[in-house]
Formats: structure tokens, sequence, C-alpha cells
């Protein structure tokens, strides 16, 4: 079997794999990082949405080797390196979707706030609409998307303003 | 001219509430708490049930038959058990002896037909799905591989997919059945129909759809059995929205003790009704646990639960309507075909029959005809999802309203407004036989037509057909009503239906004056842990904070009857508030001691105990709370802890009520629609969070809108789901809904003391027939008085060609 070694949420794992196992149930079965959901088989929800070295990648598409090498981030470990999800260390994004309400069931929450994380990074301040498509590939069953977009937003204020006091500091 | 914005009006609506809640901190029922479930679901430290993970734990995955209608000749399971990693393989006939069949527990006529539906099918497949084997490995994937070696052997039968073609004869899905007609419910109420239409001015019949759907939880179903195989115990965890009926219904179907069968829902990622029942797969994970003595898990994928999993709707409706000249509403006529599937689920033909009721709306009429008839077909069960009977009678209702205005020549909203039940007529008790606890659709219908700009956007309208433009505008309607908070058993046990509709809570206060809630409401997603705990804090004086919800968990949760029906709030909300109250009486018969005064000289306010007229003798009610638990000095007689238990069985359902209006952009050369403005304005009675109560309404809004512009299952004719996948069936994303404009007003409900009212599915039950009368409305003028659901581009542009003659 293939043997991989891949950084994930601050800690390498290396492990002997199937060549045909999806990411998504190697971090789900195997190294039991079940905070990453999986909710269709056509890779269409975006439920099991992670970063991949810096770039979301819906984690039901791609192969556990081919996550080789790459660095990755699951919402477990987004709001601290070691992920004890402290709310004082949470990300704006995981802040602003309690806040804004911006899930309910809560089960497209993580691929949600990851695909987030990668829209926001390409764009900083985006507009409604723009955030409606940034998301068009993750779905959503019980908020309706309303809040989810109003907790985006909120979040994108809530980082350009550190960035700002950030840089003020420099 | 100065134009009202619908968004800026909502906001500050919006923003005022928060400040309202923000500034009285000792006040929780009505202020929009954050919710206390985020915190493990924004990072991902959840409990899903295929999350589990069991010492020894098995894998199940089901051989599901790839025929509509077949005979089953053979099953081999041998070559799979030579796979790798296949510890076990059963057939439909290896299993026959450990269980009965699955339950259906609404008898909606005395001669109702309920074939058998076996957990796995022993004789013949009906429906492309249907279960013949299963085989358990140790890992998914060697699960999922063994499914290709069972050798299934089929003899093919006709498929009856059509409604009215089962009805015809021919092909019986179920031999043991005379025909494919399940039940014949009719209920005629009121003046005699046929008199009522002759003498009318006007009458208007139509044919609507309700198509099928499919309820798209985004967690998929998934079970884990842990059997103690020595002591014959078994632990079954289920995303599940009922785990105490699954409880009763799981030891009925397998012969187990009823008091050895632990359910527990854990994390459970919506519902919307897919999840209320008892499935094949829940009882196979048992009774394979039981043959196995080890752990078994099933998880469906996406397109395993578009087979397996119930769907939703599908119904023929005829409806007619008969009225005077001058507007007034005098009769309905509902008679429906409802689609029942291959097999009845747990509650199958009770979902048309909540509709019953509801097909006069809010609108008084002295003449009332309901019939449906349940139909056997080749296709997955339907059940309920989200509305469940009343979305179907709100939208034939709503829409053949809007029939009548054009056959009258009248204002749609005029019309609707001369024939609803006025507020000062509350209670008032419908042609239907319902009575109706609140309401008041004048404040509700003025405050929409205020945020909408109704007035203006029909201005623009004349004027964009006047001009004939390309892309033209549309306004449609919705006023409705629904009947929700599924509760007074007495009313259940006349309808036939299995059981009662109580809900319990306990409520206990910790040594240390934490406080804990056990409710048995089963949420999944609805933030009841959020809404008990403002409820409990403010009847015991403590913090929000202090307050922690049990739930889901037939060890800890002993007696319930879960969520579905928007019910939760309405039942086991007040339950809880009643629980808190006996607690409060108890502690102030302990205060009373404490303080030496008498029970009649205590107030209680701010959770302490304070003698009338001197203040400063007072006792916290945790104060309370370590004495009742020490109990070294107690009243004579008085149990130690602060605990207490109540059950609450309502007089009478619900009745939240709204007005919804749509806007929507159709392009007349492609077909296209575009909700330009979508206006909500509910009345749901008291509010306990309007934070959560505003994301119910959104959620509900998009599967309703989801029904009229996008969604359809689709068989072909020989019974193949070809809408198997989320590539095939398009479950909306962010950009195909709109901004909605939420607002309320607040009619309390006189059927429980909080004044609340269900608000789950209201959003759903409402949309539909505002967007499509708002289609229907823009494209009136060119000849188009109908289009079938989901208003596609293509059905759109159909019947505008239709109605030009096919000219383009």
């Amino acid at each position: 079997m293939p043997r991989i070694s891949v950084r994930i949420d601050g800690t390498t794992y290396e492990d002997e794999v199937e060549a045909r196992l999806l990411f998504v149930h190697y971090l789900r079965d195997k190294i039991g990082l079940t905070g990453t959901n999986v909710g269709c088989d056509t890779s269409n929800c975006g439920a099991c949405t992670v970063i991949v070295d810096g770039h979301s990648a819906k984690s039901c598409t791609l192969l556990a080797v081919q996550a080789d090498g790459s660095e990755v981030t699951t919402i477990q470990g987004l709001a601290t390196q070691n992920g004890s999800g402290r709310r004082g260390d949470w990300h704006p994004l995981q802040t602003a979707f309690h806040t804004e309400h911006g899930l309910q069931c809560g089960y497209c929450t993580p691929g949600m706030i990851m695909a987030s994380v990668d829209l926001l990074r390409h764009n900083p301040d985006p507009t409604d609409e723009e955030i409606r498509h940034g998301l068009e590939g993750n779905l959503c069953r019980c908020t309706g998307y309303q809040n989810i977009v109003a907790a985006v937003r909120t979040a994108a204020e809530e980082m350009r303003s550190r960035a700002q006091t950030e840089g003020a500091q420099q | 001219m100065s134009k009202v914005d619908p968004e800026t009006i909502a906001e500050e609506a919006q923003r005022a509430d928060r400040a309202a809640g923000d500034e009285d901190e000792g006040r929780n029922v009505g202020a929009r708490r954050l919710r206390k479930e985020d915190a493990k679901l924004v990072t991902g430290q959840t409990r899903w049930t295929d999350n589990i993970q069991l010492p020894g734990m098995l894998h199940m995955a089901v051989v599901r038959s790839p025929m509509a209608h077949a005979r089953i000749t053979g099953v081999d399971v041998s070559a799979a058990l030579e796979q790798p990693g296949v510890i076990a393989a059963f057939s439909g006939a290896d299993l026959a002896e450990e269980y009965s069949g699955l339950p259906t527990v609404w008898t909606v006529t005395p001669d109702m037909a309920t074939p058998t539906h076996l957990p796995l099918a022993t004789d013949k497949v009906r429906y492309v799905g249907d279960g013949v084997a299963v085989v358990v490995a140790r890992d998914r994937y060697s699960a999922a591989d063994a499914l290709e070696h069972v050798v299934v052997d089929y003899e093919p039968l006709d498929a009856v997919v059509d409604m009215e073609e089962a009805l015809q004869g021919g092909t019986l899905v179920h031999d043991d059945v005379e025909s494919n007609l399940c039940f014949d419910f009719q209920m005629p109420t009121g003046a005699d129909i046929d008199e009522t239409f002759a003498a009318a001015d006007v009458v208007v019949e139509r044919r609507f759809i309700q198509q099928r759907l499919l309820p798209t939880a985004i967690e998929p179903r998934s079970v884990v059995c842990e059997p103690i195989a020595a002591a014959d115990e078994y632990t079954l965890y289920s995303a599940t929205q009922v785990p105490h009926i699954l409880r009763i219904m799981l030891a009925m179907v397998t012969g187990t003790p009823e008091h050895k069968i632990r359910v527990v829902a854990p994390d459970v990622g919506g519902g919307f009704g897919s999840k209320l029942n008892v499935y094949a797969e829940e009882a196979l994970a048992l009774v394979v646990a039981k043959r196995l003595g080890r752990p078994i898990k099933w998880t469906e994928s996406r397109s395993e639960n578009y087979q397996a999993t119930i769907h939703g709707r599908d119904q023929i409706q005829d409806i007619a309507i008969a009225a005077s000249s001058d507007g007034s509403i005098k009769g309905i006529k509902a008679h429906l075909l409802a689609d029942m599937g291959a097999y009845l689920q747990l509650v199958t033909t009770g979902v048309p029959i909540l509709g019953a009721f509801m097909y006069c709306g809010i609108y008084k009429m002295d003449a009332y005809d309901f019939r449906c008839k349940g139909v056997f077909t080749n296709k997955t069960p339907t059940d309920a999802y989200r509305g469940a009977g009343r979305p179907e009678a709100t939208f034939a209702l709503e829409r053949i309203i809007d029939e009548l205005a054009v056959e009258l020549d009248m204002e749609p909203m005029e019309l609707r407004r001369k024939n609803w039940i006025r507020h000062e007529e509350f209670p008032y008790t419908t042609v239907a036989g319902l009575t109706y606890d609140s309401g008041n659709y004048e404040a509700a219908t003025d405050r929409s037509l205020e945020l909408f700009d109704y007035d203006g956007l029909r201005r623009e309208q004349a004027e964009r057909r006047d001009r004939g433009d390309r892309v033209q505008l549309g306004i449609g309607i919705s006023t409705y009503t629904e009947m929700c908070g599924l509760a007074p058993s007495r009313v259940l046990g006349s309808l036939s239906y299995g059981a009662g509709g109580w809900e319990s809570a306990t409520v206990r206060l910790l040594p240390t004056g934490k406080a804990e809630v056990v409710t048995g409401t089963s949420p999944h997603g609805q933030g009841h842990v959020t809404s008990w705990s403002q409820i409990a804090a403010d009847v015991l004086g403590v913090p929000f904070d202090d307050v922690d919800v049990v739930h889901g968990d037939t060890k800890m949760s002993p007696a319930g009857m879960d969520t579905y029906g928007s019910r939760s709030l309405a039942v086991g909300g007040i339950a809880v508030q009643k629980a808190a109250e006996r607690l409060v009486e108890k502690a102030r018969k302990v205060a009373a001691h404490m303080l030496e005064a008498a029970e009649d000289d205590l107030e209680f306010a701010d959770g302490a105990f304070r003698v009338r007229g001197s203040p400063e003798a007072s006792k916290t009610i945790q104060d309370v709370a370590l004495a009742a638990f020490a109990a070294h000095d107690l009243p004579e007689g008085m149990e130690p802890t602060l605990s207490s238990d109540y059950t609450f069985d309502p007089e009478n359902f619900s009745y939240p009520h709204g007005t919804h209006l749509c806007a929507v952009d159709v392009d007349t050369e492609t077909g296209e629609v575009v909700i330009r403005s979508y206006v909500a304005v509910d009345d749901v009675g008291r509010v306990v969070n309007p934070q959560i109560v505003e994301g119910q309404v959104h959620g509900g809004l998009a599967q309703g809108i989801a029904q009229a512009l996008y969604e359809e299952a689709i068989y072909d004719p020989d019974g193949n789901l070809i809408t198997g996948t989320l590539v095939d069936y398009y479950v909306p994303g962010a950009p195909d809904l709109p901004h909605y404009v939420t607002d309320r007003t607040e009619t309390p409900s006189t059927s429980n003391p909080l004044g609340v009212k269900g608000v789950g599915e209201a959003g759903t039950i409402a949309s539909t027939p505002a967007v499509v009368n708002a289609v229907i409305d823009a494209l009136r003028h060119l000849g188009v008085a109908d289009v079938r659901m989901p208003c596609s581009p293509e059905r759109v542009w159909r019947a505008l060609q239709n109605a030009n003659g096919g000219r383009q």
C-alpha cells in the first residue's frame, strides 16, 4: 500500500493507505478527525471542504494519496493550531457564524466555514452577491443562506479591521 | 417620491428587537440569546452518528433492488462471504424470523390496506432501492465491495408508477391487497356541497400537481447498534428525530423488550420529516448486532438516501371553489390522489389527512368537501416532509383564490380580505371543524403591504405590461394559516393516530445552583437547548448560562414524543415552563422553612425569596437548592432535592398565520424566473428567541421556494428514479435564493400559557403559492393560467408557447 505523509492541523501523520481511499475517509476513519463531514457522493454539497496547501478542496474528491506532502487545515484546526477550539481562539468566521445565526443543524457548517476562509482570502471585501456565488458549491438545507451571507460579511469586516490595526502597528 | 426601502425597515425593527433583548438582562424569553449549540458545531467537535467508532464495530451495507417491481427467485450470498473483510451476509429469508413488519401508526380509515413491510424483501421487490440482503464487513469499503457479490435472481414484473393508472387495475403492487387503493378518506362538512355549488354564481375548478420532493437533510441517515449480547441489551444510536418513538417501535418490531433498548439521537444534522420514521436499517442494525454480538454501523450515501429514505408530497389535487358574484366564498371541494409509494412508513397515510382540515385556510365559507384516495405505486414510500399535508393544502387554496379573483375581476388581496376571519371573530370554528385559537390577518397583511410597496409594484407592473417588456413583473400573495403543535392527545385519538401528543420535562437544581432541564423533544437544528434554557432561566430566576438541557437519549430523558409538526415549543417548551414553576413552588416551601416565615409571605423575584415587608430576610434559589440537597433541616415529610416533572397535553393546536408577498421578474423569451423581492410577515404568537424564529422562517422559505422553482423527483415509466443524485436533483444553493425581508406581528396563542405557536414549517407552507402566484401573475396577460411546479425555465417557456398557440 502507498505510504503518505501529510500535515493536518499542525500534526504530521504518516500512514499506509489503500490507493483508493478518499481523503475525507482518511480524515474521519483513519485519524479520527470527524469534524469534517460527508453529505453526498457526487461532490455537490461541500460539507467535506478543507484547506489543502492554502486552497479550499472538497475532501471527498481527493484521494488520500493525492494529499501526500500537503499541509491541510480542517475545521478542527481553524480555531488554534492545536485545535482546542476555545472560544477566545475562534477564527472570525466561527464567531460570525455564531453571532449571525449562520447555522442550525450545523452539518454543512464546517465545509461552509472552510469554503468561506478561501473566499475571503481571495476577496477580503465581497459584496453579498459575491459571497453567494463564492459559496455556490456548498449546500445548506436549514438556513436559507441569508444568515450565512451575513456571517461571512461580518467576518470579512472583522478581518479587515484586524488587518488594519496590525498594519497600523507595524 | 420617497420610496420605502423594505430591507431598511425590517433591519431597523430587528435592531430594535436586539436592543430590547440586550437591555433587559433579567428577561430571557423574547431576547436574542445566541445559541448554546453553536460552540461544538462551528469547531467540528460534534458527535454525528457516523462519527461513532466502537471496539469490534462492523459495517453493514444493503443490497438494493435495481428493479421497481420483480419477483425474487433466488438470493445467494455465498460469494460475498468469500470476499476479504466480510464477516457475514444475510438474505431477507435468513432474517425473516427476527422481526415483524415495519410499523405504520395512522389508520386513517377502518378499512385501510396495510400491507406487510419487512425490512428486507423476501417475495417481491416493490421499488428501486427495496432492500433484499445485507453484508457485514470490517470496514465500509469492504462492505460496499461485497455488495457486488450477492447474486439475486429477479423475475421482472410490470411497474406501476402513475397513480391514475394504478387505480385502473392491472399491475398490483401488493398481491395480498385487492387493488392499489390504500384508503378512501371522505370528510364532507358544513352545508350540502352539491347544492352550494349549484347555487353559486361562479365556480372555478383546477387540477394542481404536487410534485414529489426529496427531503435532503444534509446529514445522511446513519445507525450504530451496540449490543451487550450476554445481557440481551442494545444501545442504538441513530440520526433520528424520534428516539422515543423509535425505541417503542423497535421493541415491537424485533420482539426485544423495550427496557432492554436504549435509543440515542446524538447530534442530528437536519430532518425535515425524513428522520421522523422507523426505518428498515434501524431494525436490521439491531437484529444483525443481536446475531453477531458485535456493534454494527450503517451509513447511507446520498444516492442511497434518495432511494431508501422517504420522499415528500406527490399528490394530484382536484380543487373547486364556489363563490357569489360579489366575491363571497361559498364552498371548497378538494379531491386528492396521494401517492403512498410501495409501502406505508410510519405516518405515510396521515400526511394528506393533516391537510384535510386546511383547504379552507383563513376563509369563511358554508360548505366543504375533502376526499383523498391513497394509492400504492412502485416508488419509494412517501411520508412527512416539512409541512406534511399543510403545504399542499395551502398551495391549492391560495392558487385557486387567485384564479377566482381573475374570474371575478377582483383585486386578489381584496378578495382575500373580504373572506378571511376577522380579528374580532376569534376563536373561530371553521367549516372543517377546527377551532382557530387566535389571529390577526389584518395586522400581518397591512405590515407586509407596507414592507413590500405593493401599490408601487402594481404600478410598475402595469407600465411594463403596457410597454410589452421582455421581462415581466409578477406579484404573488399567500395569506396562510396552519395547524401545528401536534398535540391534543384526545384529538389525535379521534383521528385514529397511534399515540398521544403530550410532551414531558424534568427540571432540577443541582447542589451548586446550576439547573438541568431534561426534555422529551429531540432537536436536530432547532436550538431547543437555547430556547428551553431561556424559558427555565426566567422561571427559576437563574442566569441563562447556568442552565443546560439534556435530550435525545431514552435512558436520560425516558419520556418524550420527540420533534416534528412544529410541536416542540408549543408542547415541550410549555412542559419545561410548568416543571420549572413546580420546582419554584417546592423551593418556596423550603425557603419559608429556612426563613421561618409563612409561604404566603414570601415574594419570589430575580431568583430570590424575600419576606414581604422585610426584604433583607431572603434566600436565593441557589441557597435553597443546596439546603434541599443537604436535607439537614427540611420541613417535616419533605423529600430532599429540588427536582420536578411536568407532562403537558394542550387543549388545542396552535394556528400561526401570516402574509407573504413575492415579486418575480420573468423573462418571456427564456422562461427564467428571478425572485426580485420577498416579504414574509408571520405571526407565530409570542416569541422566545427572535433570532431562532427568523432562522426557522428563512429555512422554511428556502424549502418552499425550492418546491416552486427548482426541485422535482422524477421517475421514468419503468420506475427508475432518474433524479437519483445531487447532480440531477437540484437543491438550490446560495445564488439561487433571494434576500428575504421578514417581520412579525404578535398575536398570542390561547392554547398554551406562554402564548406561543409553532414556526418550523410556516415558511415552507406559505412560500410555494406566493412564488407560483407571482409567476402566473407575470404571464397572465399573455394567456398563461398555470405552470406546473417546479417553474423551471423550460416549463415557463413551454407554458408561454402553449398560450401563444405555438407561435414564437
